[in-house]
């Protein structure tokens, strides 16, 4: 093991990156899309490997600082991996892994197969852009893979087999441009008052300089364009089109990944750049955030029980899951900020499980509407019972990892004093249990409409995925050391004003 | 076998039942088989191996997994969890062979679902009962919700589905609203949420914040029926009778006061409740439920409607004796647990082989039932003693312990309330014991006059437990000192 390390594991940071660029290319020179999604399937369960090394290199011997190039820092661009990335980092580059093995059968439908192997380069691209922004330490960089991960997606979503999935795809590329352009503008103006890139240079000049006018409106720009990227309501607009209309298996592998980098990335600013006391003034909890996170909590619910299909409420349950993030975040103590980053872990494998479930009954059924689900519980008993285990996890039941969330955004809501915040949390939690179990119901008793063809179980290529998921949904629910345990270290350094 | 090994062994034995049920699917009576081994292979581990243990003052306990840090997967035995357990599992033995005959005789479909849902219940009970902190009750309490959900919609139809909805609805939402608020607060304030004798909160919550906290607990427990969150109950009743039975009058309801019995022994402390007075107002909301439910009752026709709200009403015995906060008012809601669960079941053990047996669900139809199956009445007639609470029943000494509980508080209306409400219970059984003995039947009716009663395991458990509940009127002693390890 440290022999391997002693050869390349000083590389592995960039490998992180390098790998699927090179491979995105690969994929577009072969073309034959098996073969495509071989070169793929290497690369990403290689990644996950990388990442589950460097884990737990950083939970062993602390924070890796890997120069690109040798320029030293803080004129090289550094990429930089401490307990809060390298969780990030293991969650994208699994979800990758795992989604790509549903793949090849799930697009086989939706897609030509003469543009199959573009839409491995595509994933490829987005896995790298997703894994440079979380794993980069420079801020322009940033900026830089969150463009080629928005690129990516862009071409992804529009992949989609009804026309809708254009304009979704046209709709998004507006917003995320936008968000980008602010973001640009937050970096810009930072860069000109620190006159550094380095975040963590950056954030010792930021603490020498403290607040002015132009660090504040960097943070007001940095928090609407991370806001749109992430889909803070009311900046949500994008998240449930690009959702329902793109790919069955390209909305489980975004929901999963790229809102949990920008999340990840407003954490990395909230926290490390700006540290605590620039952005909460103190430890005082948010109020801009935890607003946003509470009304995105019951609008993102409220919506997702009146909808008609499927993939559409899970998109709107989405952005209320992404309120719960930012409420943590909001907190600005310890257990708030752990639920927050474990939300990200467990929200990640439950909604990425839930979207792989709708990828199985769009496969066998057509649509993810509403009437797809009667009598699924007979029908396609494996799907259902998936479906139901998520929905469980959504609604926060012991047991699943929901409830770990759950655990400690309440306690980070009574810690703060604010009772009420933690009523609405569990309130909300009924509501999740409303939109949840209409559909259980449709699927437990609903009978199917006569005269309905056979339907088999989904393959078990799509199968296997999807229990790997929901199972992980059960099993980090009572094994947390991993989830919680990172999460709570990583919540401890960033409180402590840690890199 | 070591006692620690058993209570880690009861919570997952009925488990074992699910996959012989899942193995025999097809054949029906090995199916039945299993469930009825596993069951009495239960109550061996139970009563066999943990109760003497229990007995003689030991508190086996078993150590399953720390989820989160200080939250841990735990059971500890202890005698009010132990007589719990000890009355759930052994009435899941007299249920089976009820609900082979009743399930059989009634035709009801899905049969191995509704057995693999039972089995998993059961199992959820003993969790609730064998749980050694809040978390783990918590944990076994949903999984009891979750998994009686499919029995309570067993038939399909759209009023099970509003049922179960409501079933769901409001013991999920519960739970989620108030009980694990409670819970995270509890484990906030102390740092634990272990039961622990004595209690766990003197010192560490005070003043009205006490009362609320009591009230998330009393309120976020569903189950326990306390209005107006008691709906649920009586929309449960659409499920098949074997379910009514055990699990709306035994492991369901009671797992529910179980919870606040313990909770305000084990989490509170009675000495806390009695000297700050926190408990005085739900020792109100237990009185107004009792009355309330059993006005309710009286204008039911339909036999199990009018056992379900007589359920709600009695149920508030044990949180009115929780309440209390006294001694022999623990002591008197412990007993109760087991009293009217052995009353209660042979109802509606009765309720349904008067079903089976002639079609017939609404008490006004039940006009000389009683000459036709004279068993059934029979059992009914000592079924309601118990509820009621007379003698040679084992109902009348949990009503006694109550009201000396009620005495030693000096809340004289309380005593008050207990007699009235033993009063409207005799307004409510009894006519239906009375019709069916004395009133002639109808002349439209063709039947004739012959004895024709239910399938015989359909007949036999009533009768059972009819008599079980004049054997524990003879032996409240034993469990009386079982029950006194609870109180220090």
């Amino acid at each position: 093991m440290d022999a391997l390390w002693n050869l390349i594991g000083d590389d592995l940071p960039a490998l992180q990156i390098a790998m699927p660029l090179l491979t995105a290319t690969v994929c577009v020179i072969v073309r034959r899309p098996m073969l495509a999604w071989a070169v793929a399937m290497f690369n990403a369960w290689g990644a996950v490997i990388n990442a589950s090394i460097l884990l737990y290199r950083v939970w062993t011997r602390g924070t890796i600082s890997y120069v690109e190039g040798g320029w030293p820092v803080p004129w090289g661009i550094e990429l930089r991996i401490d307990l809060l990335n390298a969780l990030v980092l293991l969650v994208v580059t699994s979800i990758c892994a795992i989604v790509l093995v549903a793949v090849p059968r799930s697009i086989a439908d939706e897609i030509p197969r003469e543009k199959h192997y573009l839409f491995y380069a595509a994933y490829l691209l987005c896995m790298t852009g997703l894994a440079g922004m979380t794993i980069t330490g420079d801020a322009f960089n940033i900026f830089v893979f969150l463009e080629i991960s928005s690129l990516a997606s862009y071409a992804l979503i529009s992949q989609g087999r009804t026309s809708r999935a254009l304009t979704s795809a046209i709709q998004y590329l507006i917003m995320g441009t936008l968000g980008g352009t602010f973001i640009l503008l937050g970096i810009g103006m930072l860069y000109m008052m620190t006159g550094t890139l380095n975040l963590v240079d950056m954030a010792d000049q930021l603490a020498l300089l403290g607040l002015n006018r132009t660090v504040l409106v960097a943070m007001a720009c940095l928090g609407v364009g991370i806001g749109i990227k992430l889909a803070v309501f009311p900046l949500h607009t994008w998240l449930p089109n690009a959702y329902t209309y793109a790919p069955a298996v390209v909305t489980a592998f975004l929901a999963a990944t790229a809102t949990k980098v920008a999340y990840y990335v407003l954490v990395r600013f909230s926290y490390s750049v700006f540290r605590i006391n620039l952005t909460f003034d103190g430890t005082h909890p948010n109020a801009i955030l935890m607003v946003l996170g509470i009304a995105a909590m019951f609008a993102g619910s409220l919506v997702a029980i009146y909808q008609d299909n499927v993939k559409r409420m899970l998109a709107y349950s989405s952005v209320a899951q992404i309120g719960y993030m930012v409420l943590g975040l909001s907190l600005a103590n310890e257990a708030g900020l752990t639920g927050g980053l474990v939300h990200v872990f467990n929200h990640a494998i439950m909604k990425c499980g839930l979207f792989l479930v709708l990828a199985c009954v769009l496969l066998r059924m057509g649509s993810t509407r509403l009437s797809a689900f009667a009598g699924l519980g007979r029908r396609m008993p494996l799907t259902f019972a998936a479906f139901v285990l998520g929905g469980l996890s959504l609604i926060g039941v012991p047991m699943t990892v929901g409830f770990v969330s759950k655990w400690y955004l309440v306690l980070g809501a009574l810690e703060a004093g604010l009772w009420p915040v933690a009523v609405l949390i569990l309130a909300s939690s009924i509501l999740a249990l409303v939109y949840i179990w209409r559909v259980v119901e449709v699927g437990y008793f609903q009978a199917p409409p006569e005269g309905a063809d056979e339907v088999t179980e989904a393959p078990l290529s799509m199968l296997v995925p999807t229990w790997i998921l929901i199972g992980s949904t059960l099993v980090f629910g009572v094994y947390t050391s991993l989830s919680a345990g990172v999460a709570s270290a990583a919540a401890k350094m960033l409180i402590g004003g840690g890199s | 076998m070591s006692p620690a090994t058993a209570v880690g062994l009861a919570v997952v034995w009925p488990l074992l039942a699910v996959v012989l049920i899942i193995v025999f699917r097809n054949r029906p009576n090995l199916r039945e088989t299993g469930t009825l081994l596993t069951g009495a292979s239960l109550f061996a581990i139970v009563a066999g191996v943990i109760l003497p243990s229990v007995q003689a003052g030991g508190r086996p306990r078993f150590d399953v997994w720390e989820v989160l840090p200080g939250l841990e997967l735990a059971f500890e035995v202890e005698p009010l969890g132990m007589l719990f357990g000890l009355v759930a599992s052994g009435l899941w033995i007299v249920t089976t062979f009820y609900s082979i005959g009743y399930m059989r005789g009634h035709h009801e479909k899905n049969q191995t679902r509704f057995y693999i849902c039972f089995a998993i219940a059961i199992s959820g009970a003993l969790g609730v009962a064998f749980a050694a902190n809040v978390f783990t009750l918590f944990v076994f309490y949903e999984l009891i919700t979750l998994s009686t959900y499919p029995l309570v919609t067993h038939s399909g139809t759209k009023e099970a589905r509003n049922a179960g909805r409501m079933y769901l609805g409001i013991l999920m939402g519960t739970s989620i609203a108030f009980l694990l608020f409670a819970l995270v607060w509890t484990w906030l304030a102390t740092g634990t949420t272990e039961f622990t004798p004595g209690g766990i909160l003197a010192g560490k919550v005070e003043g009205t914040p006490l009362m609320i906290l009591l009230a998330l607990y009393a309120f976020g427990t569903g189950k326990a029926a306390l209005m107006p969150f008691h709906k649920w109950l009586p929309a449960a009743m659409v499920a098949p009778t074997p379910v009514s039975a055990l699990l709306h009058a035994v492991a369901v309801v009671k797992a529910g006061v179980f919870t606040i019995l313990k909770v305000v022994v084990y989490v509170f402390g009675i000495d806390l409740l009695a000297a700050t007075d926190a408990s005085r107002w739900l020792t109100w909301v237990a009185a107004f439920t009792i009355v309330a439910a059993s006005c309710v009752a009286l204008g039911k026709d339909n036999l199990k409607a009018r056992l379900a709200y007589s359920t709600i009403s009695q149920l508030s015995y044990i949180v009115l004796g929780a309440a209390l906060a006294t001694t022999a008012g623990v002591m008197g809601g412990g007993m109760h647990i087991v009293m009217h669960a052995v009353g209660k079941i042979t109802l509606f053990f009765c309720a349904g082989a008067i079903m089976v047996g002639a079609h017939k669900t609404e008490i006004s139809e039940m006009d000389g039932l009683g000459r036709r199956m004279p068993f059934t009445f029979g059992a009914f007639l000592l079924g309601s003693l118990s509820v009621i609470g007379l003698p040679p029943m084992g109902g009348s000494w949990s009503k006694w312990f109550l009201m000396l509980g009620a005495a030693e508080a000096g809340q004289w209306v309380m005593m008050l309330v207990l007699m009235a409400s033993s009063l409207l219970s005799i307004a409510y059984l009894m006519p239906v014991v009375v019709r069916g003995f004395f009133r002639p039947v109808p002349v439209d009716d063709h039947h004739g006059n012959g004895i024709h009663e239910a399938p015989l395991l359909c007949v036999l458990p009533p009768v059972a437990t009819a008599l079980g509940g004049i054997v524990l009127f003879f032996y409240a002693e034993d469990i009386w000192l079982l029950l006194m390890g609870m109180v220090p």
